[in-house]
């Protein structure tokens, strides 16, 4: 089953919805910088936020010109370990994992 | 015309029925879960099971909406095992109630090994009864981990694939789903799962076969009303309506038939 919109269809039917959605990241960064500064923190470039830090990694994935960008977003904010882990402490996910520590366990 | 498979409509009003029906909802399966707190004792459960056995079928009665149920404790209240264990005890009593198709939803949580035991011994009374399953799987990081564990602790029980509905699958777990021969779901849920939009991106990158869509409107922001807005996203792209109808009507009820319970009129 395939997309039955012309390219240029998918862009009049759907680029304000994503140029809106990309907008709002900016300015979530930009929030996130105002905030950082005031208090005297790491601003987004720096941040040990696991979140602000996924979110940046993932926009390097978007412009890397490969297909699947989706699926590899999903995969790149994944816990790839494979062992159950041995007691749930809280019942929340955060969205994302340390991007130098993916494999924890 | 079209099915709800996943929705929480013990945590809806009344008049969300009046519009699912106005909008062309003939059936629903509500699948027990968790509350948004933990229940303090078996017997806050067996309430839970007889509002979705003999409430809820009546409530929705009222607006021609053949409501079907799913029994279980969830993966969020599994990490203490006792209570999982008196409130599985509790659950054959409920299964002879006619609105009831299986087991769910079953399924991982944070995917620790106490959760990961209640899901088997789910399982294993799925499986000893010849009932349906329908699985929930983890939140955002602990999904694509979560989706391997459940689907091999199900084979590894010996239960037909044909008969599991592995839920709330995404750009990155519905291959493998589908792959090993279970049914999938793609749920329609604000920030955290499926936009009608890439529900049907997946339906154009994956086909359109052992493949839904819910709402799993619950008590959060959620939207009752996603599956029609699904299926007018796809009419807008120029899709075919028997594939429309194929996703929102003939799937679930090709699925939810293998239970004699299930019904759309
Ligand atoms: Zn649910």
């Amino acid at each position: 089953m395939s997309i039955p919109l012309t390219s240029n269809q998918v862009v009049d039917r759907y680029f304000l919805e994503h140029r809106a959605k990309a907008l709002d990241i900016a300015a979530f960064l930009d929030r996130f910088d105002r905030a950082a500064t005031a208090e005297g923190v790491a601003t987004s470039a720096t941040t040990t936020d696991v979140r602000v830090g996924a979110l940046a990694a993932a926009l390097d994935l978007v412009r890397d010109g490969q297909p699947d960008r989706a699926r590899r977003m999903l995969e790149l904010w994944s816990d790839h370990s494979v062992d159950p882990i041995a007691s749930a402490h809280t019942k929340g996910a955060i969205g994302a994992v340390p991007l130098n520590a993916r494999d924890r366990t | 015309m079209y099915i709800d498979p996943h929705v929480h409509m013990v945590s809806r009003t009344t008049d969300d029925y009046q519009r699912m029906a106005l909008a062309g909802c003939v059936a629903i399966t509500e699948p027990a879960f968790w509350a948004g707190y933990d229940r303090s004792c078996a017997q806050g459960f067996v309430d839970y099971f007889g509002q979705l056995t003999d409430s809820e079928p009546k409530r929705a009665a009222q607006f021609g909406i053949c409501h079907h149920t799913w029994l279980c404790i969830n993966p969020k209240e599994s990490e203490d095992i006792g209570l999982a264990r008196e409130v599985l005890a509790e659950i054959p009593k409920f299964l002879d109630r006619r609105n009831v198709l299986g087991i769910g939803e079953i399924g991982l949580n944070k995917n620790s090994r106490n959760e990961l035991v209640v899901l088997e011994e789910h399982i294993a009374l799925a499986k000893s009864r010849n009932l349906l399953i329908l699985v929930h799987t983890p939140h955002l990081e602990d999904k694509m981990k979560g989706t391997r564990i459940i689907m091999d602790a199900i084979v590894s029980h010996g239960v037909d694939p044909g008969r599991v509905l592995i839920d709330h699958v995404e750009e990155h777990t519905v291959r493998a789903v589908l792959d090993r021969g279970f049914w999938a779901g793609m749920t329609l849920y604000p920030d955290t799962k499926c936009t009608p939009q890439r529900a049907t991106d997946i339906f154009e990158m994956h086909g359109t076969d052992r493949l839904w869509i819910n709402s799993a409107a619950d008590w959060g922001i959620s939207d009752p009303l996603a599956v029609p807005k699904c299926r007018e996203e796809m009419r807008a792209r120029g899709h075919l309506e028997q594939t429309i109808r194929k996703v929102s009507f003939d799937n679930p009820k090709q699925f939810l038939s293998q239970s004699p319970n299930f019904r759309v009129v």
